[in-house]
């Protein structure tokens, strides 16, 4: 173990000054450097690129990534991984746009059409169990969490795909005379100029940052992700705080489908699929730790920031989407290696 | 007493192959070693005395050449030599085998004796050579193990057989065996002795280590007394008996503090009843077998034992973290056996674990967190933590347990041993308990912070705190503990009052009492 005390801004503030090196600071920033220069870079190549209306469309792609980045955020900070993600979001987005068709009830003879804040709620509902079935699987049976979430992973696909027959949901904007409408109000509409998807993904990851930072829960969390062993004889519920980030990965998935339904005016059960590697990416490249303990939701939404704006660059400049792959995969692999050359330091 | 014994003897009872010449070795600013000598001789067993945290570990360590000594030469045959790591020691002739055995249960005798070293031929590995050998090595040891079978499914003593082979194999000259018969049987122990009498009159030589002292004189032809890092005596066998053996090692001690007195104690703070601990690892024995004790208010009660006695199970079982299969355990009265870890803790029953690195501290937080970890419910106002009240309540610990530190917002990583067990101690604190369990606290932590450890324990004693500690070296047993309670295999073998002797002590826990 290495003595050297990190330098980090709290102990700088706390009255002992160490010099800060300039590649430190590079270190302890680099997600935020990253995108400074991906959009100085990208602002040259292409006139379209450095407009608000353009940040404004690149943000609203961020958004669905970047909902799934905060459920994955806090599992991992758990010292997890929760690979069914994506395919909970579009597991969400199929119960959403069947919702919307409204349920038919044989033996009653009528069709029910949910208002649509019921859909949203029963969709947030449904992450909410998959993200469950997780922790309970995790927590009290003891699959690791890469075997339990890949099963999951695999079955909530299926469930989509089964339930829409492969098909998708086209048209889910509602009837005004039954009272459904207003589901294309999460991916279109705008307030305050600001697409509602990036308010959505703000109001969560604010949210996120109190419950981290400000709650017994959040600190529960730092600890049983550092030290699982010396979290619990601490008093810390272990288990609860496993189930719980699981269930909370889940929900975000959900609202992400949501979104991303809306944004899409359709639901195909094929929806994210891969999307929750490009969260784990968002995370590891926002500085966070596989191995749980470490990792903050700034980084993350930088890191997902990032991944965004470097993707939609290079279709802005029109870089082969086989090139984008490359690109991506080449910041991800950076990414962890910096995070290694830091960790290795303290 | 002993220092006329420091030298070693001039007379030649067999050639010299290994010697150590004021090996010191430093960490930092402790002294884990201060200038030890002695000599190895060709086909005869040197065994190294002391208690835990005496410094055999760290001069087997040099020896193997896993770290290099701070100053001080090691001569082998009469040439000083430097080893650059365990496999220039093993190279060289020098080969360890551990206490907890280095072999991979899911491979045969055959791979495990080979293993890294395989004898390759253009078309892979030959293994009908490497069989050969193995059999070979196994007439050798005499010994009845096939080179195809699992190591795990060897008994104990075979697989360390299994390591004594690959030792030779690589033609040890010098084995260093730390703790062999531990975890032994009585006839087991025997097959190894002869073992290593047969590789003596081959001219093997052995550095042997064991608290199993009776054992040790057994086969040993010299003695290497340690006590805390200073080498107190080396002697041939034929000079020295039991009784000077403990003398050597336990000396005087560094004043560990005395019974707090003065002060009322209280009722009977902490019960055990009748608590038995199924082995963890699922082996089919009790590890803490119908065991009873109490602890008043303000009353310190030490448990002593060796490594295997059950301690660590019994305080663990009574902090929650394992399950008992029969007793009860029981807070001011109140039976809490099927409480949480957490609710134990809301109700002032709380574990400082053996290993802090492991179960202790958090790495990846500061200090100020760590110690504020299991109060969280106290600084908690609605739904948000309040930064003022933990800060508070930081500063408190920091002061009430003395650690040195830049404050709160300190990587845990920055602190000395003694300072983060001081972190785990004062976490524990800061909840405010009743009763406080301390699994060995003085492990790895040095001499200076061992007495600030016990000086802060007798003085929450007084206040009314019930104290139970655990500890293996007998010094800690005589210094703040009212009572002392003598583990062995699970049950308790004996109990004192702190007017006691060492060597009752030792006695009591199996230690200086032959094993069969």
């Amino acid at each position: 173990m290495s003595v050297t005390s990190t330098t980090d801004k709290k102990s700088v503030s706390n009255g002992t000054k160490r010099k800060t090196s300039l590649v430190q600071m590079l270190l302890e920033g680099r997600a935020f450097f990253a995108l400074i220069a991906i959009i100085v870079v990208f602002s040259i190549l292409s006139p379209y690129y450095l407009t608000v209306e353009n940040f404004l469309i690149m943000s609203s792609h961020v958004a669905i990534f970047g909902l799934l980045a905060i459920g994955m955020l806090l599992v991992i900070l758990n010292g997890g991984i929760d690979l069914s993600v994506g395919s909970t979001l579009g597991l969400s987005g199929v119960i959403a746009g069947f919702l919307m068709q409204g349920v038919q009830l044989e033996q009653l003879g009528v069709i029910l059409y949910p208002p649509v804040w019921a859909v949203v709620v029963l969709t947030c509902a449904l992450g909410a169990f998959v993200g469950a079935v997780n922790g309970v699987l995790i927590a009290y049976l003891r699959v690791p969490a890469f075997v339990a979430t890949l099963g999951v992973l695999y079955c909530a696909r299926g469930v989509a795909l089964l339930m829409t027959n492969g098909l998708t949901y086209n048209n889910l904007s509602g009837r005004p005379e039954l009272g459904n409408t207003g589901f294309d109000w999460l991916g279109f509409n705008r307030l305050f100029g600001i697409p509602i998807g990036v308010l959505v993904l703000a109001a969560l990851a604010i949210i996120c940052a109190v419950v981290l930072n400000r709650t017994s829960f959040g600190r529960w969390l730092y600890a049983s992700g550092g030290n699982e062993r010396a979290a619990e004889l601490s008093g810390v519920p272990v288990k609860r705080v496993k189930i719980t980030v699981y269930v909370l990965s889940g929900i975000c998935a959900a609202i992400a489908g949501l979104v991303l339904s809306s944004q899409l005016t359709s639901a195909g059960p094929t929806a994210g699929t891969t999307y929750e590697l490009t969260a784990i990416a968002a995370v590891v490249i926002g500085g966070a730790a596989l191995t749980g303990g470490r990792g903050t939701i700034q980084g993350t939404m930088l890191g997902a920031f990032v991944i965004g704006f470097l993707s939609d660059g290079l279709v802005i400049i029109g870089v082969s989407s086989y090139w984008q792959t490359v690109f991506t995969g080449a910041v991800i692999v950076l990414a962890v290696l910096l995070n290694s050359i830091q960790y290795s330091r303290r | 007493m002993s220092m006329s014994q420091v030298s070693p003897p001039t007379e030649d009872p067999g050639e010299v192959v290994l010697a150590a010449r004021n090996i010191a070795k430093s960490y930092g600013s402790v002294h884990a070693l201060k200038g030890v000598n002695f000599d190895v001789h060709r086909g005869q067993v040197t065994t190294l005395f002391g208690e835990n945290g005496a410094g055999k570990s760290t001069l087997m360590k040099i020896l193997s050449g896993v770290v290099q000594p701070s100053s001080g030469e090691i001569l082998l045959d009469g040439q000083p030599v430097s080893f650059s790591s365990s496999t220039d020691a093993r190279d060289r002739g020098i080969s360890i085998i551990h206490q907890e055995l280095s072999l991979a249960p899911n491979m045969n005798v055959r791979d495990n004796i080979f293993m890294g070293r395989e004898i390759t031929t253009p078309t892979g590995v030959d293994f009908a050579e490497e069989e050969r050998q193995t059999r070979a090595l196994m007439e050798e040891l005499e010994e009845d193990i096939d080179p195809l079978t699992l190591v795990e499914d060897l008994r104990l003593g075979q697989q360390q057989i299994v390591e004594i082979a690959r030792a030779l194999s690589v033609n040890s000259r010098i084995l260093i065996m730390d703790e062999p018969t531990s975890a032994l049987s009585a006839t087991e122990v025997e097959v190894l002795f002869k073992v290593i009498r047969d590789l003596n009159s081959k001219g093997v030589s052995i550095v042997y280590i064991s608290h199993h002292l009776e054992e040790a004189l057994q086969i040993t032809n010299h003695a290497v007394v340690l006590r805390d890092g200073n080498m107190t005596a080396f002697a041939r066998r034929q000079d020295i008996d039991l009784e000077w053996i403990v003398r050597n090692m336990v000396g005087e001690n560094f004043d560990l503090g005395a019974p707090p007195e003065g002060h009322e104690m209280g009722r009977v703070a902490l019960a055990v009843e009748g608590l038995t601990v199924p082995d963890p690892a699922g082996a089919d024995y009790s590890v803490v077998d119908r065991l009873s004790l109490n602890v008043r208010a303000g009353e310190i009660v030490c448990i002593y034992g060796l490594m295997g006695a059950g301690r660590t199970e019994l305080l663990e079982c009574v902090a929650g973290r394992l399950k008992a299969s029969s007793g009860r355990v029981l807070l001011e009265g109140e039976d809490i056996s099927h409480l949480s870890i957490a609710d134990r803790i809301e109700l002032g029953l709380v574990l400082v674990p053996e290993d802090r690195q492991r179960d202790g501290l958090v790495q990846t937080m500061t200090v100020g967190r760590n110690l504020s970890l299991a109060s969280i419910g106290t600084f908690t106002k609605g739904l948000f933590t309040s930064r003022s009240t933990e800060g508070a309540l930081v500063e408190e610990s920091i002061r009430k347990v003395h650690i040195k530190t830049d404050g709160g917002n300190a990587a845990i990583g920055s602190l000395s041993g003694g300072n983060q067990q001081k972190v785990v101690i004062g976490k524990m604190l800061a909840t405010n308990p009743k009763v406080i369990l301390l699994d060995e606290p003085s492990r790895g932590i040095d001499i200076g912070a061992k007495g600030e450890v016990f000086k802060l324990l007798a003085e929450r004693a007084r206040q009314g705190l019930a104290v139970l500690y655990s500890t293996s070296e007998v010094g800690e047993c005589l210094s703040i503990a009212h009572r002392i309670i003598v583990m062995h295999r699970g049950k308790i073998s004996a109990e004192f009052g702190s007017n006691v002797t060492k060597e009752k002590i030792m006695a009591a826990s199996g230690e200086a009492v032959v094993a069969h």
